[in-house]
């Protein structure tokens, strides 16, 4: 195979200094102000002044859907909205139809990914059969399978059984697996539709209360402190979430946490709309909920931005809110989201930006070629940002099947320019290029 | 909503400020115009018997008050309280649905009711003769009168239905672009009232 | 006024009008012919989801009165339970050039997706949306009410409000879109209101409404009332542990008969009892209560009628050419996002 090489020229690596990258053979081969032409030879160059360069964006909760509901996603059509989105990396999560609870069906969804080239798909297992809640997956066998599954959810489903939940986080101690939790107390939320407080009472919807999330967050951190194991919270919506998450690490409990672009941008208000496109799990919450998670992810107390995108067939949405879908798509804006709320407002740092977009989500997946800083010698996962634009967020024109973006007509800061994945371009000129193919070693 | 209850014939163009106005009755012409109805009205009915005034909303109210009370002026056996009645007719327009929402106002009749009465309807404007076509629908829905006469203030032509005034105050032929204002005290009232009636040249 | 979705947007005028028009299509009703020529030609689907004859013949009876046609339209037996969408329900009826829906929904917020979606032209009326609204009952109450109100001042109701009325409503507000739309509509016609339930029965939030919250019945008695309506308790809340027993229910949140003597001697001799019906007797309400002097139940039914022919006149005379008179009813709060597309 002959050697492909690409000159990434005058970006500005994590928006702090200004160099040139040269990709070879799927490695950073070379950065610096002042690559020779000896050293650069026939790179095809990118002219990315005025362009941030960051590592590949590496999302812990994705919704692909597939195998199972082929009519709202595809592994080929999730993967690439990734790509267009900024991501190198997706961890499928687990309630895909059949549940993604065996060696097979995980080595399915890490097959397709293979297939489809865009991004790294990584399976999420289920810790339970069928996220029935009644019996442990089987984790190990997920574990050794191809996908080498480390992370483990019943995402849509709380592992509410506090014995299942301690055993799940027991067992995976085995092969230092991570069990993800969506942190949903079931009998407080039994047809909840949105977040309960003022707006709830007016419009008449089931509420939501943040305590159903927060008790169960702070069980898990106290059942993961007493086995001496690793819990994920997933997409952590509340104030009162955050304090728990806050006293659990000050007290060095091993518990990392997640959240959502839309949690950080979007409250309850836009639920007065009755519009189901603003329908979703854990609910949109109050403004004051928003600033929490904000300060939180800036502190590090939230780890990473997850995505949660969930797409759905147009007829899921259409219709009253209480027989909706819950559920955001999110891939394809996660990035603009996460640049308008966290770094437009003086928050974040673009290098703070790819600590909970990449690093940290990668440390949690355990994925050792993802997350990686801009050197030589390291995967070149690489993405390249427009800070500076601005767009109108058009679901019509987006990769992903779902239609459900809750940032319909919104304007929004930055676009991915391109992204690199194994050092090639799945994205060139904010459009879809050609997937990666591995060399495979047969 | 729009809460009108402007007469027909201001509908359409009565936000139309207008330049030229000219007054064609004056407070006494009024009045003089009522007196004679009053008199037309107890001749063509032989006496003040089984006689009944509807108004129509808004200024055929009013009038057919002061026609009760000329009535009872000249006839001592009339109690002018119990021969006036309001007759609301828009909820029987033919143009409900070509001009924008109307509220209805009240329609309260007499205690006697209208079953045999004769009735003289009240209106301040004679136009197209659809407000009084309305009025006479409104009318069968209420009772059986023994005859139904129609008074007018004001009879400016351009008719569009077969309707006739049997007692007119005055026959003003007009253009159609212009248009007919009645004041009336009672309705138009404030610091400048007057009685006056009105036209103003169209746009 | 292009649909009448909530209370909590309707402003004192449109409040008012609705009511002043309501009383002269009451005269309509005592009239030897009940019916008047004013939506002659326009169509009125009654569209439920949800079962209620006594909503639905009010509406037909309003809608026949005024000679408009009525399309009866039940999702038991029809398509509507064998899985097809309001969407696509929504738009039958618009083929069909229905000029108003009167929709009747278990979901909240059905009525404001139908008029907000872009899915039909028509009109919208809500005629009960889950536990979110249910106006033209408020109207027809506000409407019982104010005629109560002006008799005892000796004044006429026309353009009236409730100023300085104390009404107490007692009983499940958390699952309740009456209490929901009388709370908004009296708020804006000046009356006071003090909401009565056990502290389960009560939305979290409620204290950010417009009204009195009291856990106490007597008590709200004693401190003078005017109009007090006893809410609906539903079967299936009984055995959720919202409170332990219906007669634990009857004792503490009921009008039994002891609170009707108390208004006795309490010398509250012109306070009414309301009922927006149907009543469980002996539960949130005692059959001498239900049956006293004081009692509005019947007139509720009777003002019903004619509140919903003026909602449906108001809404369907105007303009059929203009889509809507701008400045007068604003829509419900509707962030500007456009609907989801399809795709294939």
């Amino acid at each position: 195979m002959t050697s492909v090489s690409y000159l990434i020229r005058s970006a500005s690596l994590l928006g702090q200094t200004t160099a040139d990258v040269l990709i070879r053979d799927g490695i950073i081969a070379a950065v610096g102000t002042d690559l020779g032409a000896d050293v650069i030879g026939d790179a095809t160059v990118i002219d990315a002044a005025g362009l941030i360069a960051l590592p590949g964006m590496v999302d812990l909760h994705t919704h692909l859907r597939e195998p199972g509901r082929e009519d709202s996603e595809t592994v080929e059509t999730g993967t690439r909205a990734a790509a267009l989105g900024g991501f190198t990396a997706v961890h499928a999560m687990a309630n895909s139809s059949p549940v993604a609870d065996t060696a097979g069906v995980v080595e399915q969804v890490f097959s397709l990914g293979r297939e489809s080239g865009w991004v790294d798909v990584r399976p999420v297992g289920a810790v339970t059969v069928g996220l029935a809640g009644t019996q442990l997956a089987e984790l190990g066998a997920m574990a050794d399978s191809r996908a080498r599954v480390r992370v483990f959810s019943d995402d849509g489903i709380c592992v509410s059984d506090p014995v299942m939940m301690r055993r799940a986080l027991e067992y995976v101690k085995a092969f230092d697996g991570v069990i993800a939790q969506h942190a949903q107390e079931p009998r407080l939320t039994e047809g909840a539709q949105m977040n309960e407080g003022i707006v709830s009472a007016d419009l008449g919807l089931a509420g939501w209360p943040a305590v159903a999330e927060e008790s169960i967050i702070a069980r898990d951190v106290l059942l993961a402190q007493h086995v001496g194991s690793r819990l994920h919270v997933c997409h952590v919506s509340t104030a009162g979430s955050v304090e728990i998450i806050r006293w659990a690490k000050e007290r060095g409990i091993s518990v990392t946490a997640e959240v959502t672009p839309h949690h950080l941008l979007l409250t309850e208000e836009l639920v007065r709309s009755y519009n189901p496109v603003y329908k979703v799990n854990p609910p949109l919450r109050a403004d004051a909920d928003v600033h929490a998670l904000r300060a939180a992810l800036a502190d590090g107390t939230i780890d990473i931005v997850g995505t949660d995108h969930a797409p759905h067939p147009s007829e899921a949405k259409e219709c009253e809110w209480a027989s909706a879908a819950m559920g955001m798509t999110g891939l394809e804006t996660a990035l603009s989201v996460v640049q308008e709320t966290m770094i437009e407002t003086g928050l974040m740092s673009w290098a703070d930006f790819a600590r909970v977009t990449s690093t940290a989500p990668a440390q949690i997946g355990q994925l050792a070629d993802q997350g990686r800083p801009l050197e030589v010698g390291e995967p070149a996962n690489i993405v390249l940002v427009d800070a500076a634009a601005r767009w109108n967020v058009d679901p019509a024109a987006m990769a992903t099947k779902g239609r459900n973006s809750p940032f319909a007509s919104m304007e929004l800061p930055g676009k991915v320019v391109a992204t690199f994945f194994h050092g090639h371009p799945t994205v060139l000129n904010g459009a879809l290029n050609t997937p990666y193919r591995a060399v495979t070693a047969s | 909503m729009t809460n009108s209850s402007e007469a027909f014939e201001d509908l359409g163009n009565s936000s139309t400020p207008a330049a030229v106005s000219r007054v064609v009755l004056t407070a006494a012409d009024i009045e003089r115009a009522l007196t004679r109805i009053a008199y037309e009205i107890l001749e063509a009915n032989k006496g003040s018997a089984n006689l009944l005034l509807l108004g129509i909303p808004r200024r055929g109210y009013p009038l057919a008050q002061r026609l009760a009370a000329k009535l009872a002026a000249s006839d001592p056996a009339v109690d002018p309280a119990t021969i006036v009645g309001q007759l609301d007719v828009t909820m029987f327009r033919d143009d409900l649905a070509h001009q924008p929402t109307r509220a209805p106002q009240s329609t309260t009749l007499p205690v006697s009711g209208i079953d045999g009465k004769t009735i003289v309807l009240v209106d301040d404007v004679l136009y197209s003769g659809r407000t009084i076509r309305a009025a006479l629908d409104a009318l069968v829905d209420l009772g059986r009168p023994r005859a139904v006469r129609l008074a007018v203030l004001v009879d400016r032509g351009h008719r569009e239905l077969p309707i006739r005034a049997d007692h007119v105050g005055k026959n003003l032929p007009t253009s159609s672009t212009e248009k007919v204002r009645v004041h009336l005290s009672e309705i138009d009232g404030g610091l400048a009232a007057k009685d006056e009636v009105v036209i103003e040249a169209g746009a | 006024m292009r649909h009448l979705l909530d209370t909590e947007s309707l402003s004192y005028n449109n409040a008012i009008q609705i009511l002043d028009t309501a009383q002269e299509m009451s005269a309509v009703g005592e009239r030897e012919i009940k019916k008047i020529p004013a939506l002659r030609g326009r169509t009125v689907v009654n569209l439920f989801f949800e079962d209620s004859t006594r909503t639905r013949i009010s509406f037909e009876a309003a809608a026949k009165r005024l000679s408009a046609d009525v399309i009866n339209f039940s999702a038991k037996g029809s398509s509507v339970s064998k899985g097809e969408s309001l969407k696509d329900t929504a738009q039958t009826l618009e083929a069909m050039s229905a000029d108003a829906v009167v929709i009747r929904h278990w979901a909240s917020g059905a009525p404001a997706r139908l008029a907000n979606s872009g899915w039909i032209d028509a009109a919208v009326i809500n005629a009960g949306d889950g536990t979110h609204a249910h106006p033209t009952q408020a109207l027809l109450d506000a409407f019982t009410m104010r005629a109560h109100w002006a008799k005892l001042s000796g004044t006429a109701s026309v353009g009236a409000d409730l100023k300085g009325m104390r009404v107490v409503i007692a009983g499940d507000v958390l699952h309740s879109r009456v209490a929901r739309s009388n709370v908004w509509l009296l708020r804006t016609l000046g009356a006071h209101v003090t909401l009565v339930a056990p502290p389960t029965l009560l939305p979290i939030g409620v204290e950010h409404w417009p009204c009195e919250i009291s856990y106490d019945l007597d008590a709200a008695l004693e401190a003078g009332v005017d109009a007090i309506m006893m809410l609906r308790v539903q079967a299936e809340r009984m055995n959720a542990s919202f409170f332990p027993s219906t007669r634990e229910y009857a004792r503490r949140w009921g009008f039994d008969d002891a609170r009707l003597a108390k208004l006795d001697a309490l010398a509250q001799k012109d306070t009414i009892i309301m009922h927006p019906g149907p009543m469980n007797r002996g539960l949130e309400i005692s059959s001498a209560a239900a049956d006293s002097p004081r009692s509005t139940v019947l007139a509720q039914v009777r003002n019903g009628v004619s509140v919903r022919m003026a909602a449906l006149y108001l809404l369907l005379s105007g303009d059929m050419r203009e889509p809507a008179t701008p400045s007068n009813f604003p829509p419900v709060v509707a962030p500007s996002v456009p609907s989801v597309k399809d795709f294939s």
